[in-house]
């Protein structure tokens, strides 16, 4: 049997977005993302549940050690993108629509480099308390 | 008296920028609040209604009806919206959620029913900041 054990990390962050493909007319825009597409921004509360799965540490008993992964998810993602525009502000949505699924993944690519390749991760980003997005899908 | 709540939501996207006060002053008092390209929240609006459940439907008003009326009436108005920028009611007020919540009820108020009366307004803007207004 497997030791495998996931730990979570819970963050949040509020910003404005808006939908919109640059490529499309303003009623094509509309057409396909609705509301989300108006073009004076609308905003969320995003949270973010960081997920690391791997064997505990024989010495730490630790999958990965909390602390550093709080940092690590303030620093690289709560600092970039909270009480920002994700259109205006990041450098990540300059040419990417900022849709749920962009922001898992960006998150994600953002993330993976400094967590330890023997750990799996995953992103789960809830956009509203009812709309959230996993990556890498499961 | 029975009180009724309806729960409704809407995402929108504000600052908090007092435009008579330098950018550093607005940096001081609202911090990252201020940032000049917005950002936004996904906003709980919680409406509570007081009266006498009816003898023939135990309603104090079809809570149905009021979920449409507050959609109709204050959710249309703010769902994906800019709040600073495309809110009539918001115009030239300090876009603060204490604001927006009396501004929500002056809105709603002339629209409740005569049978029940609107008793309190609650406006989540994060799990941790909340507003409640009774009209006073």
């Amino acid at each position: 049997m497997s030791n495998r054990v996931s730990v979570f990390r819970k963050e949040h962050f509020n910003a404005a977005h808006r939908l919109f493909n640059s490529q499309w007319d303003d009623v094509a825009n509309e057409k396909v993302f609705g509301k989300c597409a108006l073009p004076n921004y609308h905003g969320h509360n995003y949270e973010l549940d960081v997920k690391v799965t791997g064997v505990p540490d024989e010495n730490t008993g630790y999958v990965m050690d909390m602390k550093i992964l709080s940092d690590l998810v303030k620093n690289e993602i709560h600092a970039r993108f909270d009480h920002r525009n994700l259109n205006l502000d990041t450098i990540e949505f300059k040419n990417l629509n900022p849709t749920a699924e962009n922001i898992a993944i960006v998150i994600f690519n953002l993330l993976r480099p400094k967590i330890d390749s023997k750990l799996d991760l995953q992103i789960r980003l809830y956009e509203t308390p009812r709309n959230f997005v996993e990556y890498p899908a499961s | 008296m029975v009180y009724l709540t309806r729960i409704e939501h809407f995402n929108a996207a504000h600052k908090l920028y007092n435009p008579q006060w330098s950018k550093e002053k607005n940096d001081e008092v609202f911090g990252r609040c201020a940032n000049e390209n917005w950002h936004g929240h996904n906003f709980e609006l919680y409406v509570t209604i007081k009266g006498l459940p009816d003898l023939e439907t135990g309603f104090i008003y079809d809570a149905k009806k009021l979920g449409a009326l507050i959609q109709d009436k204050v959710i249309e108005k703010l769902d994906h919206r800019n709040l600073n920028l495309d809110v009539d009611f918001m115009k030239g007020k300090m876009c603060s959620v204490e604001n927006l919540v009396v501004g929500i009820w002056n809105v709603l108020k002339p629209h409740i029913p005569a049978e029940v009366s609107l008793h309190s307004l609650k406006l989540v803007e994060t799990t941790k900041i909340f507003v409640e207004y009774f009209g006073d």
